[in-house]
């Protein structure tokens, strides 16, 4: 898809991580306290990493700062070792794609539209899409198993095929990276195995880096090489989910009893316990 | 819904804008024939047909057709930023601003035809200001909805405005105030179309430049600005452009309402939501549309000549009530 080891962006550092946040924190103006701490990770080329922790965590917080969009307190976020807020716009989309938690387009368009738009930050201004922007908007469709979808309006797309249209538009922007922010929270299992299959494969084949945000760990223990948790703003762990997810530890990250038990493949997976309802009147212990 | 192949398109809205033009030039006090029109515009025929047609009714047309296809443009570009179709310079309180500062202008008397959009366009500018700042106010701007609301209270209260400089201005200027008010196309002449043309063009130029933004903004300001849009800075340009269009038609020939809302959608259904596509098509569907509207309310109730207005009024309030029954279904499902 893009070509990784290849040219390096303008502006970017050769050598330095796609995604990097050093000490970053997050407050938006008028809330009364920091919604990411001092947060430190890394995400290197060819890594697919998951954001993963309780409601309010500032998982999506944490995107919107490497993206750009947060206000940064103090520390630093760095998209290919340059600042993430020096970044024009359609530059960083020549180089990162995201798939956001909500898009509801108010207008009818087509699949084949909607993947065109990919280009934008290829094209100029007066100038159509040329033989190349057409194959790469064919390749990034043909990759996310959209091409017979091509002439459906978007929205009479189910959910599954909405998120991997989307996906196959940020493949046309022809990223280095992906990031995908609660990629299958509406999806059902089949569904959600299937994009993240893709997604997967979108690293180990292509060597983009991807960052996502999930609230279904199991999954995200099954496809990330690295999870980072999250919590009360603070970044808890940041390591192979099979050492980050210990039953003690999320059972306090997510206010709930959990235990975990190890797959054949080597998989961690975590189940929530029964709690009576007498033992949860009061606020869970912590 | 089934789109028409662009070839086929562009070749509809070109024959809908030659008969209109020419049915625009061929009605009137004084009924021409097709053959009349044709001979005239040619420098042939009779000498009072062809003082009719170049020195009141080609002006006249021109003037249509410039007006309704900046008023069609703006509300296109305006209906994607707001991510709204019900949209247009007039319900989001641009056509009232405008007005109100044209009245101003006129009320300390400067009348010429390069000075009014000038002031109208300061009046349109404020109006949006002071609409973008209630929505905010009121919750989020990004919420069309209230953003419209907004519109519509702004332009009332722009009205209300201009009824009370129009009552303590002195009689003569009242009187010409109120008939260009009222919205036509009559009696500009060629400065108008001059001056109308003149302050368009860069606005047009700045809409055309941003039409793939425009595409993209209509995905919501979060999607467009992930697939490199500058968002902030389209915002400002569109706004700024839509004001000045809007400004420059009503400076010239009043406060014309729902052009801007009609045109646009018809083209939505015909061709598409490409704004690279759209914009020109509504340029010029809109122009037909208008001088159409003009024919019809020259004539109908000869010889007495209805405002335009009415006549857009009547296509367009249908047209919205049909548009807000599908929008509010949309929202409950």
């Amino acid at each position: 898809m893009s070509a990784v080891e290849g040219s390096v962006a303008i502006g970017a550092r050769a050598g330095a991580p796609v995604f990097a946040l050093e000490d970053a924190t997050v407050r938006y103006p008028g809330a009364p306290a920091a919604s990411l701490e001092r947060a430190s990770f890394r995400v290197a080329a060819g890594e697919c990493v998951a954001l993963v922790g309780p409601n309010g965590a500032g998982k999506t917080t944490a995107l919107r700062a490497l993206l750009g969009l947060a206000p940064l307190v103090s520390g630093r976020a760095e998209v290919l070792g340059r600042s993430s807020a020096a970044w024009v716009r359609d530059a960083l989309a020549r180089e990162v794609g995201v798939v956001a938690q909500r898009e509801e387009p108010v207008f009818p368009i087509t699949v084949l539209e909607a993947v065109e738009m990919g280009r934008y930050a290829h094209v100029g201004p007066w100038r159509g899409l040329d033989a190349r922007d057409r194959d790469a908007v064919a390749r990034a469709m043909a990759r996310a198993d959209v091409t017979d979808l091509a002439d459906r309006w978007v929205e009479t797309l189910s959910g599954g095929e909405w998120q991997r249209v989307r996906v196959a538009r940020a493949l046309a922007q022809e990223p280095r990276a992906l990031v995908l922010d609660e990629p299958t929270a509406s999806l059902d299992l089949r569904h959600e195995m299937q994009l993240f299959e893709l997604v997967v494969d979108l690293v180990r084949r292509d060597g983009l880096a991807v960052l996502f945000v999930s609230h279904h760990l199991n999954v995200a223990a099954r496809f990330a090489d690295r999870l980072i948790v999250v919590a009360g703003g603070r970044l808890v762990a940041d390591a192979a989910p099979a050492q980050v997810l210990e039953a003690g530890r999320m059972s306090d990250v997510f206010g709930w009893p959990v235990a975990v038990q190890r797959l054949d493949d080597g998989s961690i997976q975590l189940y929530p316990e029964r709690q009576p309802r007498s033992s949860i009147l009061g606020e869970p212990s912590r | 819904m089934k789109r028409l192949p662009p070839r086929t398109f562009a070749l509809l809205l070109a024959a809908a804008w030659i008969a209109a033009g020419l049915i625009g030039l061929a009605v009137g006090g004084s009924r021409l024939g097709p053959a009349d029109v044709l001979a005239a515009l040619g420098g042939e025929g009779s000498e009072s047909a062809r003082a009719i047609v170049w020195s009141l009714r080609l002006p006249r047309v021109a003037l249509g057709f410039l007006v309704g296809g900046v008023l069609a443009v703006a509300g296109a570009a305006l209906q994607a930023l707001v991510r709204n179709p019900l949209a247009d310079p007039y319900l989001l309180g641009l056509s009232g601003g405008s007005g109100l500062g044209a009245v101003i202008a006129i009320a300390v008397g400067l009348e010429s035809a390069w000075a009014l959009p000038a002031a109208a366009f300061v009046g349109a500018l404020v109006a949006i200001a002071v609409v973008y700042r209630l929505a905010l106010v009121a919750g989020s701007a990004l919420d069309s909805r209230i953003l419209l609301l907004a519109g519509v209270v702004v332009g009332a209260f722009a009205g209300a405005l201009v009824s009370g400089i129009l009552a303590v201005a002195d009689a003569t200027g009242v009187r010409s105030a109120m008939l260009w008010l009222m919205g036509g196309l009559g009696g500009v002449g060629w400065a108008g179309v001059a001056a109308l043309a003149a302050y368009s063009a860069p606005a047009l130029a700045v809409l055309a430049r941003e039409a793939r933004s425009l595409n993209l903004l209509a995905l919501g300001e979060e999607p467009a600005r992930y697939l490199g849009a500058d968002v902030g800075r389209s915002k400002r340009r569109v706004y700024v452009a839509a004001s000045l269009l809007t400004a420059a038609a009503v400076a010239s020939s009043g406060i014309i309402g729902f052009v801007g809302l009609a045109v646009p959608h018809a083209i939505r259904i015909l061709r598409g939501h490409d704004h690279r596509g759209l914009l020109p098509s509504a340029f010029v569907l809109g122009g037909a549309f208008l001088v159409l509207a003009d024919a019809v309310a020259r004539t109908v109730v000869a010889p007495i000549e209805l405002p335009v207005g009415v006549i857009t009024a009547l296509v367009g309030v249908p047209l919205f009530a049909v548009l807000l029954r599908r929008s509010a279904r949309r929202a409950v499902s």
